[in-house]
């Protein structure tokens, strides 16, 4: 599984993981202990530049809890990262469809998440 | 070969103190009246899920609080494709032999049953519960997230968002039951109160308490039986992140082979019910399937084509954006009111005497596909 020098923010690090198949090749973002598309056993855990390109963006007016409240408007992106994997995370004000974009990480509720802007 | 022989279909809106058990109450029992069958007959049943009365068996659950005592019974799961889904499953089953009749049933007080916070957090949890919902993303902002891509490659405006609720408001005018009738104009829609953007609250459909519900049987058991000719499923992905395109989804598949099945082209589809849980569903899927050519779909809806008297009279009653939505029952409305067109008996909300009908829902972000094609015999 991951060695422990790799970050990844769902476990609390400031770094974003993601998984490749050394059998057929295939890249993905959701952590699994196999291979979705080939079963392989073996998947690498990697860690990301945190740069790549935005596929889709939008603007949320409306938070989903109190909690989280005092944060909106937020935006929320579907990144392309340059390793080939598509991820969701926080971007800043003015980021486009198209834009190249690094990742940053910043405080979000209780924790923190990736939030990426412009090169 | 199956008949859908009676439809039945609470008004949409806010029921105080009603249950998710009295709602598919009421609801099953408008269609056995208008199947004209007694609980004796149903000897199937099929249910969804309800958001505000979770259940392990909420099929035998209804079974034994209805009072019918069914020879096949379950629940299915497939977010807002889950109508559909039931619908397709009870078509195999009473042509399997399993069944004469199955009663297929939902009902959730899904607006007056929690507070909107519950209701936006339950909805969010279709989301990624490590890689999504942590973001604060919602519903809206997985389906704003896909129509940002959209207009992107397809050159589609918020404007054109807007004639398709425009539409639907303006068919919910004609229905007593449904949520909301007040007509609205292009430029309401643009601006009410930005969700997700470029989603604005009328682009989105209303959380509804209602019910829902229609019978499936082996033959037309009285003059306004309805035959299923096809159906079929896609299912592309779960989440938004994984889905393997933001503008291809499942429905060009499921609606190809449901049409292949059905042994009809689009071309002899007379009308269309299709999944408006948002502005955004409602033009990908009307363009996926090939309803309207890409980009094009608001263009169409401000020309009348898809309207009452247009050539592809669509959702009549008012979709999930007007009539309302709530949960499984929300798709079945738009059987419903399709049963209702093939049969001539839509009243005002007539439009000509279409044959052929194309249903399609969807459930989670553009997930699952369930169409299904129904037409009128004799």
């Amino acid at each position: 599984m991951n060695a422990p020098a790799l970050l990844d923010w769902t476990e609390g690090g400031e770094g974003i993981v993601w998984q490749h198949c050394d059998v057929c090749g295939h890249g993905w973002s959701f952590r699994r202990t196999f291979c979705p598309r080939c079963g392989a056993g073996t998947p690498a855990s990697r860690q990301a530049s945190g740069a790549g390109t935005v596929h889709a963006i939008t603007r949320v007016m409306r938070a989903p809890s109190e909690a989280l409240r005092p944060y909106a408007p937020y935006h929320i992106a579907l990144v392309d990262l340059d390793e080939g994997v598509r991820v969701m995370a926080h971007a800043d004000d003015g980021v486009a469809i198209g834009d190249r974009v690094k990742v940053g990480f910043v405080t979000f509720g209780d924790r923190i998440v990736p939030r990426f802007g412009k090169v | 070969m199956s008949w859908i022989t009676g439809v039945g279909l609470t008004a949409f809106g806010k029921h105080p103190g009603r249950t998710t058990l009295d709602l598919m109450s009421e609801a099953a029992t408008a269609a056995l009246a208008d199947a004209g069958l007694e609980r004796r007959d149903v000897d199937g049943l099929l249910t969804g899920y309800s958001t505000t009365f979770p259940h392990l068996m909420l099929s035998t659950l209804f079974a034994e609080h209805f009072g019918i005592v069914p020879a096949y019974a379950h629940a299915i799961q497939l977010g807002g494709a889950t109508g559909f889904a039931m619908a397709m499953a009870a078509h195999h089953i009473v042509d399997a032999g399993l069944a004469r009749h199955v009663l297929v049933v939902a009902g959730e007080n899904r607006l007056t049953g929690q507070s909107r916070d519950s209701a936006v957090q339950t909805l969010a949890q279709v989301g990624h519960p490590v890689y999504e919902v942590p973001l604060g993303a919602t519903i809206p902002a997985y389906y704003g997230l896909v129509a940002s891509r959209y207009m992107h490659e397809h050159g589609t405006t918020e404007q054109d968002f807007a004639a398709l609720a425009v539409l639907m408001r303006s068919h919910a005018v004609r229905h007593p039951g449904a949520q909301f009738r007040e007509p609205i104009t292009e430029d309401d829609v643009l601006a009410s109160k930005p969700v997700a953007s470029p989603l604005k609250l009328l682009d989105c459909c209303p959380v509804s308490d209602g019910g829902a519900a229609f019978v499936v049987s082996r033959e037309a058991v009285n003059a306004h039986s309805v035959r299923i000719r096809g159906a079929a499923q896609a299912h592309t992905h779960q989440h938004v992140s994984a889905a393997p395109s933001l503008t291809q989804f499942g429905a060009a598949a499921s609606s190809r082979q449901a049409l292949d099945i059905a042994g009809v082209s689009l071309a002899d589809v007379d009308c269309a019910a299709i999944y408006d849980s948002f502005t955004i569903t409602l033009t990908i899927l009307l363009e996926e399937i090939g309803l309207a050519p890409r980009g094009q779909a608001g263009r169409l809806a401000r020309e009348g084509h898809f309207g009452l008297g247009g050539a592809m009279p669509l959702n009549l009653h008012g979709g999930l954006l007007s009539y309302g939505h709530c949960g499984v029952g929300g798709a079945m409305a738009h059987l419903a009111e399709t049963h209702r067109q093939l049969t001539g008996r839509a009243g005002d909300r007539q439009s000509g005497a279409p044959r052929l009908a194309l249903l399609h829902g969807d459930g989670g972000v553009l997930s699952s596909h369930v169409t299904f094609i129904a037409e009128r015999v004799g």
